[in-house]
């Protein structure tokens, strides 16, 4: 899929995904070594955007698996089409037993789910499993089997393996630990937030009408804000919002005035905008 | 490439004396990356490395450390002849204020090698990171940084210039931890790197010993208060899950039974009545434990939801009350432990800890708080001073609790030397060793009730 480490930072750069040295290499030992990769990091670091830019990169269909508490076997893998094999038993009602049988438990009454699709595939495939920390815990032992093996178990049919294996991505915000077993079957990487300069770049890449002066100023401002161990650090999502906006009132540079008016677009809690407040030695809000 | 492989099952080997689990597997993937990658840029090597052998983030800063010591970015000291300190501390100012990290690495090298050796000549016993730093004092440097800084961008006037001085300490610190790898390596290179590797390197946050981790290590530790309690949730919430299934009970399996002409079809399976445990927790706050019970605090309020009622009482030789202190949202981690001192009346006459009388006023005071729901953390190293240690209140509180667990910071060994009335206190009630945040995760999920 890749060549080196720096054609997937190329490749990447190419669909507006800027990846870090870090993100790069893991990108591409888990193409190369035929593993999932496993991305954990804080809200709005771009870890589902990671998996669209590489289906996008790899001209590949993107298979998207959204977790969430309650996602089960028949959303996840596959389910029989129960109203379509009604119809087709009472269409056949001459039949013998044995033909209806065997009939309505083959492919044309499967629904497949995700993880079904994405290894069934014929062509290049991207599977993303979105927020796994969301599901049960259950559900991560359906995983197993899929990540390691990349097959599944249908009884009725048997069991069905991948021709070939799909690139798979599963993504969480780390709200429940996920267990050890699902870990060792991945790569792991942790995005955390930008380096500045890369921070820069995404910036610039993003809102192009931004001043370079201004760029440097809002990318230190937010990098002043994530050293404050605050409840909710800003994310790089929160840093090109804040630019936008900048953008949109036509600030030139920043000053304490509009610094205290746009702060509610970086920080979302009110006891972190006013601690922020006070060690930026804002005036009183 | 043998040479390679045994720098990967060393390196895996180090790893794992830390407590990091990695299986055969990985160290074969780390091979295999290590193959794809090559070895011509060390940071692709160490992402590589990281990405395959790792599992979570918080051994990151564990890995990084060991990496640099096998997979070392020179070998010797460097090849320049070192420029005296004042010479040194004017390129360092110059590092500092582009923030080049490439010529602050090597300023690191030449600082160590200049002023970092110690014992006979030529060569040197060792390298201390320490006498370096002591010697080169970058912490001085701020001022004539930040003049440095504001003349090249002009005279300070935007408003990122009040952000200067935190982004120049940030650099500085970024420094001392680039010295303090530096002359790890270069003792690794004289005393073998396993050995260095094993010893040298600070262990990941939750195997610090409470009673001797820094200020820094604390505050590593407090931010480890959220996703401890998150683990700790997901097990308890299997805990209990288990236990929901009861036993057999054998008087209404027999009454059913008689509807079958007294052949027991079915049986009846006990079910258990979901109780709120509740909760108290007595803590010592005195200087010497300070650190562990805050961070004790912490880890139970952020596990509130789990119970039906939390009380937090603290005590260094009065008690008071500080539930109040620890609530949501309040709690500022950083500042509790100074807020509790503040606000809460802790001491009278002196201000040495003494269980006896602070375990006797809970006992007379807030006995109402311990019922037979209620399961009781006592908190503490169970040093008297050589005072009464009042063992008929914690008698009268076991009697009334459902459980009683003290949890000491304090090696087993050291119970009972000098003033220590641990093993007094453990013939009343469970006593646990309780050294590292580690120890304490694993048993606050074995102990607590369900």
């Amino acid at each position: 899929m890749f060549t080196s480490v720096d054609d997937v930072s190329a490749r990447l750069a190419e669909t507006g995904y800027l990846a870090s040295p870090a993100v790069a290499t893991t990108v591409f030992l888990a193409a190369r070594l035929g593993k999932p990769l496993l991305v954990e990091g804080p809200a709005g670091v771009g870890k589902t955007e990671l998996a669209k830019a590489v289906a996008q990169v790899a001209a590949a269909r993107l298979v998207r698996l959204q977790c969430y508490e309650g996602v089960d076997e028949s959303r996840a893998l596959y389910e029989w089409n129960h109203a379509k094999q009604l119809l087709r038993i009472s269409a056949g009602r001459d039949e013998s037993w044995d033909e209806t049988r065997t009939d309505i438990f083959s492919e044309e009454f499967l629904l497949p789910r995700p993880l079904l699709t994405a290894i069934r595939g014929d062509e290049p495939t991207v599977l993303l499993v979105d927020e796994t920390d969301k599901a049960d815990i259950e559900m991560e032992g359906l995983l197993l089997e899929v990540l390691s093996d990349f097959q599944i178990t249908v009884p009725e049919l048997g069991t069905v393996t991948a021709t070939r294996r799909p690139f798979v991505v599963l993504t969480s915000n780390a709200g429940r630990e996920l267990s050890e077993a699902l870990r060792r079957r991945c790569l792991f990487l942790h995005i955390g937030f930008p380096e500045e300069e890369l921070e820069r770049r995404i910036v610039r890449l993003k809102v192009p009408g931004l001043g370079q002066a201004l760029t440097e100023s809002v990318v230190r401002v937010v990098g002043a804000l994530r050293a404050m161990d605050l409840r909710k650090a800003p994310s790089v999502a929160e840093t090109v919002d804040w630019a936008h906006t900048l953008l949109a009132l036509g600030a030139g540079t920043l000053d304490e005035t509009v610094v205290r008016d746009t702060l509610g677009v970086i920080l979302k809690h009110q006891d972190d905008i006013q601690k922020a407040a006070a060690k930026l030695d804002l005036d009183a809000l | 490439m043998t040479a390679v492989a045994d720098r990967i099952t060393g390196l895996a080997g180090a790893l794992r004396a830390h407590g990091v689990r990695i299986g055969t597997g990985e160290t074969v993937d780390a091979a295999r990356a290590v193959e794809a990658l090559g070895l011509a840029d060390r940071e692709l090597l160490r992402e590589g490395l990281a990405a395959t052998l790792l599992h979570g983030p918080g051994q990151r800063a564990l890995f990084d450390s060991v990496f640099d010591l096998y997979f070392p970015r020179g070998v010797g000291g460097p090849r320049e002849t070192p420029g005296d300190r004042e010479d040194l501390r004017d390129r360092l100012a110059r590092a500092l204020a582009e923030d080049d990290r490439a010529l602050m690495g090597r300023l690191a090298a030449e600082a160590v090698d200049g002023l970092g050796g110690y014992g006979s000549s030529p060569g040197s016993d060792g390298w201390s990171a320490y006498q370096t730093l002591d010697r080169l004092r970058p912490q001085t440097l701020l001022a004539r940084v930040r003049a440095d800084v504001r003349g090249r961008d002009g005279n300070g006037a935007g408003f990122t210039d009040r952000l200067l001085d935190d982004e120049i300490r940030r650099r500085i610190e970024e420094f001392r931890r680039l010295v303090g790898a530096e002359a790890r390596r270069r003792v690794a290179e004289r005393r073998g790197r396993d050995e260095i590797a094993r010893r040298g390197v600070r262990p990941t946050a939750d195997r610090v010993d409470f009673l001797f981790a820094n200020r820094d290590q604390l505050a590593e530790l407090r931010r480890t208060v959220a996703p401890l309690a998150r683990k700790l949730a997901t097990r308890l919430a299997a805990r209990r899950r288990r236990a929901a299934r009861g036993t057999v009970d054998l008087r209404r399996t027999l009454r059913s039974s008689l509807s079958t002409g007294g052949v027991p079809m079915r049986p009846v399976l006990r079910r258990r009545r979901p109780v709120r445990p509740e909760l108290v927790l007595l803590c010592d706050v005195s200087g010497s434990v300070s650190g562990f019970s805050d961070f004790t605090m912490l880890l139970v309020q952020a596990l509130h939801d789990q119970f039906g009622k939390v009380r937090v009482f603290a005590f260094v030789n009065r008690l008071d009350e500080v539930t109040g202190l620890l609530d949501h949202g309040r709690a500022d981690p950083d500042g509790l432990g100074a807020r509790i001192r503040a606000e809460a009346t802790l001491t009278g006459w002196h201000g040495s800890s003494d269980y006896g009388v602070a375990l006797g006023e809970f006992a007379e005071r807030y006995g109402g708080a311990v019922g037979p729901r209620t399961t009781v953390f006592v908190l503490g190293d169970a040093r008297t001073n050589m005072s009464d240690p009042n063992l008929a209140a914690v008698r009268e509180v076991a009697r009334r609790a459902r459980r009683v667990y003290w949890l000491n910071p304090e090696p087993h060994a050291q119970w009972g030397t000098g003033d220590s009335a641990a093993p007094a206190y453990a013939d009343l009630v469970e006593m646990h060793e309780c050294r590292t945040a580690r120890q304490l995760g694993a048993l606050i999920a074995r102990l607590l009730p369900v």
